[in-house]
């Protein structure tokens, strides 16, 4: 841990306890209640090939109008082709989609009224060996849920990372509260938290939320070494996690796993089906319900939207605001997505909307910016982009929302400017898009913070 | 506003690209921006939503602080005119004939300083194609604040004119320059002109009046330093001495800090640059960092000058020095410019410290400058990267450190 960063931490047995000071928490309205809403189920379900970063030579192993059950291989990477990229639901295929240059963009498969599933058998974890238990899970489907630092792309089985995490809450605007989204599946994370386990040389953290009690699905498990974070978003990030716990260093390997992604390994190790079903969350300021569905992985958004509009005019995007994607309103929600954030298009123009006095959000204080006098209030944000890009002027304010000893800034410059040393030695093996995405908001100067990052890990990563 | 909506949509297509005047385009762009802002919305991927801040609101925070100074020193600029020329003694006598002259001598100059800039900046937002930078909105109110009320206004022209190209439009504009602009103008205008911008003849507008018998147009920094070459009395009895012949106690503390004195015009009044700092410290837009370690920067030398003291100038009393020139001026306008400043936070402290440890320095010890705050300011914008080199290198070290533990 830096000598100027504000964290604390203590050991308490095995667990740590992180208290962070920096970082924002962006309120919003439109948070999903704690009930499942009987929105007509999803029709129709998509892999992205977009949604896997890493993916380099996409190869669809279905065509148009084939039948596939739950778990059925329709994508492969063959630049690492033992990992398998599933139908999360069964039924028929109906479109393969491309774009420009024929790239691949949408394989949608119109859902069958009962789900049938492949059966690959139930998995014996202590029978078997890491790379067996590797491989299997590799074909499994659930594989892409483990995710590798640096460059946060899908992990390669062959490989052995020194630890793995998982963040067990999610501190993004909006996000669903894990306690209920995952209710009910603690065997199935027990189990997943096992496999894991055996998949690292070192140990599996699930950092759990300090400031609130830790909830009861996450509250007995075993195998894994529990550590409390608190502090504003973001809190939750498992690359802030990473950094103050066992940071990564060049040449060295992390995995992480979303809880949802644990539970789905879980199920696998237990039922031997791929079952993609899970909680999404649902919210936003222009949904006149906003809560929770069960649905499958990449579900289309339609019928959890269409009709529960209270207006015209909006954005509706795949994940969070912060890091999410802008679908269409028959959208498909995102692999690693967890919620969906409807909110209002901001296309407008406004008289000397850079000098009035608003109550808009804001992490700032500067002249009429009036957000900070109502910390607890809930904001309606749209998608305006609020200002023209310009060149860095503001310094400091990265750093204050970078709960890490990174220097953003620097960071963001050397990639720019294409310094690969500078890049490496500033960090970039530390963080994700998404670790920087509070920068991106709070940026005076409007920079796509979040895209930088990528092409600096993208710099490195094939250099 | 519709109607103003409706008149720049219908002139657009003859900016944009393939129009008749598309070389004006970022001259449009400006104007159209600052009436409306953009209704550009946030891309696909990545951050869906925006803090509400931009640049401009930032910059315009900047101005507003600066409108204490500029107010007072309005004010002052008639004050001193009348005090001079013997029309008044009271503080708030003759208010709106002092107002009057003033209004007279500053708001030309701040024109002449925002017009000389804004045509610059939009050349070179033409030829360059870039957007017309906000920082001008700061720089053409900066200068004015820091040159004497009778400078001629070609001189406020032409120093603003080679600040903004030479110090900023050749580094690549707002955000790309090492040098305070606003600096380098009046670091240009000393170094050009000398005789309009230093001596004891023009602090005070006379106009075409007499002054009273006796009258001295020296600044405070002037008494002070041939305080401490004459060696006759302690420094801070030459400046309750001075100039009595205008009343007693012009440069005594009070006075001093408060700002009724001879000077360039925004900088005479420590209060009202606290004003301004209390307004960029509360909105989060100037570092404090950088005005606190100023500020101490600039006692802690003043008491060691009184430690070693060899004349009556380095005897002077520390707090003496944030009230007489620009430093406290300087300190919060200048030193805390985000793009010369420091940009890492432990940098900021160094960065500050250094300015203030300058100042005193040069002040003192430096027959041919009576002000440190300018050059302090510049020398220290140029090794503002270094302190930050050391900071960041700092950072990279304590990663590799980590690796090999």
């Amino acid at each position: 841990m830096g000598r100027f960063s504000k964290a604390h931490s203590s050991k308490t047995d095995m667990s740590k306890i992180v208290k962070l000071k920096k970082g924002f928490d962006i309120n919003m309205v439109g948070k999903a209640k704690q009930e499942l809403a009987d929105f007509a189920p999803a029709q129709t379900f998509a892999i992205k090939p977009t949604d896997f970063i890493g993916l380099q030579r996409p190869k669809v192993l279905v065509n148009e109008g084939d039948t596939v059950k739950a778990g059925t291989p329709i994508l492969i990477d063959k630049a690492l082709d033992q990992v398998i990229y599933a139908a999360p639901v069964s039924g028929k295929i109906v479109e393969v989609k491309r774009g420009d240059r024929r790239k691949l963009l949408e394989i949608s498969i119109l859902a069958d009224a009962t789900i049938a599933y492949e059966q690959f058998g139930q998995v014996d974890i202590a029978s078997l060996d890491r790379d067996a238990l590797a491989a299997k899970l590799a074909a499994s489907g659930t594989w892409p849920y483990i995710i590798q630092r640096p460059f946060g792309i899908v992990a390669n089985p062959a490989e052995t990372p020194k630890s793995i995490f998982i963040s067990g809450f999610d501190t993004h605007p909006l996000a669903p509260d894990y306690g209920f989204a995952l209710q009910g599946q603690e065997n199935y994370l027990q189990a997943g938290i096992e496999a894991l386990a055996k998949l690292t040389s070192g140990k599996v953290h699930l950092n759990v939320d300090g400031s609130k009690g830790t909830p009861a699905v996450f509250a007995n498990l075993k195998g894994a070494q529990v550590n409390k974070f608190s502090g504003p978003h973001p809190a939750g990030n498992v690359g802030v996690q990473i950094h103050h716990l066992d940071p990564i260093n060049k040449g060295e390997l992390v995995w992480t796993v979303s809880p949802y992604g644990v539970a789905q390994i879980g199920k696998f190790i237990l039922e031997g089906i791929y079952d993609a079903s899970k909680v999404l969350a649902v919210t936003g300021s222009e949904l006149t319900k906003a809560a929770y569905v069960k649905t499958y992985t990449g579900a289309n958004v339609s019928s959890f939207v269409k009709g529960n509009l209270n207006s015209g005019h909006v954005r509706v995007v795949s994940g969070n605001v912060l890091t999410g994607e802008k679908i269409s309103l028959e959208g498909f929600v995102g692999f690693y997505h967890n919620q969906i954030t409807v909110i209002p298009e901001g296309d407008y123009y406004e008289f000397m909307g850079w000098a009035k006095p608003t109550t808009r959000l804001s992490y700032h204080r500067a002249l009429g910016l009036l957000s900070f006098l109502t910390p607890n209030k809930e904001f309606v944000l749209d998608s305006n982009g609020r200002g023209e890009e310009r060149a860095f002027v503001q310094t400091g304010v990265f750093e204050s929302v970078t709960p890490m000893d990174i220097l953003p800034v620097y960071l963001l410059k050397a990639i720019m400017a294409e310094d690969f040393d500078e890049i490496e030695e500033l960090g970039i093996y530390e963080i994700v898009e998404e670790d920087l995405a509070l920068c991106e908001f709070v940026d005076v100067s409007k920079h796509p913070v979040q895209e930088l990052v990528r092409k600096g890990i993208e710099l490195i990563q094939y250099s | 506003m519709k109607f103003l909506r409706d008149l720049l949509d219908k002139q657009r297509p003859m900016f944009e690209k393939g129009g008749k005047l598309e070389k004006l385009y970022y001259a449009f762009e400006a104007g159209e921006t600052f009436l409306f802002s953009p209704n550009h919305t946030t891309g696909i991927k990545g951050a869906q939503v925006k803090d509400a801040i931009d640049l401009k609101r930032m910059m315009i925070t900047v101005v507003i602080a600066m409108i204490p100074c500029l107010l007072f020193g309005i004010y002052n600029t008639g004050h001193q005119h009348f005090l001079a020329t013997g029309g008044t003694t009271g503080l708030w006598d003759n208010f709106g004939d002092k107002t009057w002259v003033g209004v007279m001598l500053v708001l030309p100059i701040v024109l002449v300083a925002y017009t000389a800039g804004g045509i610059v900046e939009a050349i070179f937002a033409v030829v360059r194609k870039h957007p017309i930078n906000e920082g001008f909105l700061v720089t053409g109110m900066l200068i004015p604040l820091v040159v004497p009320a009778t400078t001629p206004l070609w001189q406020v022209a032409l120093a603003t004119v080679f600040a903004v190209v030479i110090a900023k439009e050749v580094f690549g504009g707002t955000g790309m320059n090492v040098l305070n602009v606003a600096m380098t103008a009046r670091a240009f205008l000393y170094f050009a002109y000398p005789a309009q911008i230093s001596g004891d003849q023009v602090w005070t507008y006379l106009g075409d009046k007499m002054p009273v018998d006796g009258f001295s147009g020296a600044t405070a920094l002037a008494v002070v330093y041939n305080a401490g070459v004459e060696g006759t009395q302690s420094a801070v009895e030459a400046l309750a001495s001075h100039n009595t012949v205008l009343g007693s106690g012009l440069f005594d503390f009070t006075n001093l800090f408060m700002g009724w004195i001879p000077g360039s015009i925004g900088e005479t009044s420590t209060l009202m640059a606290l004003v301004g700092a209390l307004i960029l410290v509360a909105t989060g837009v100037a570092s404090w960092k950088i005005i606190v370690s100023g500020f101490a920067g600039a006692y802690i030398m003043g008491f060691v000058m009184n430690l070693f003291a060899v004349n009556e100038y380095m005897a002077l009393p520390p707090q003496y020095h944030w009230v007489m020139g620009g430093l406290a001026f300087g300190i919060v306008f200048m030193a805390t410019d985000p793009v010369s400043a420091a940009q890492t936070e432990v940098g900021k402290w160094i960065y500050g410290l250094l300015i203030g440890v300058l100042t005193i320095i040069i002040r003192v010890t430096n027959p041919a400058y009576p002000e440190g705050i300018m050059l302090a300011v510049l020398f220290m914008n140029v090794f503002a990267p270094l302190i930050d080199y050391y900071v960041v290198k700092a950072n990279k070290t304590r990663r590799i450190q980590r690796a090999t533990v």
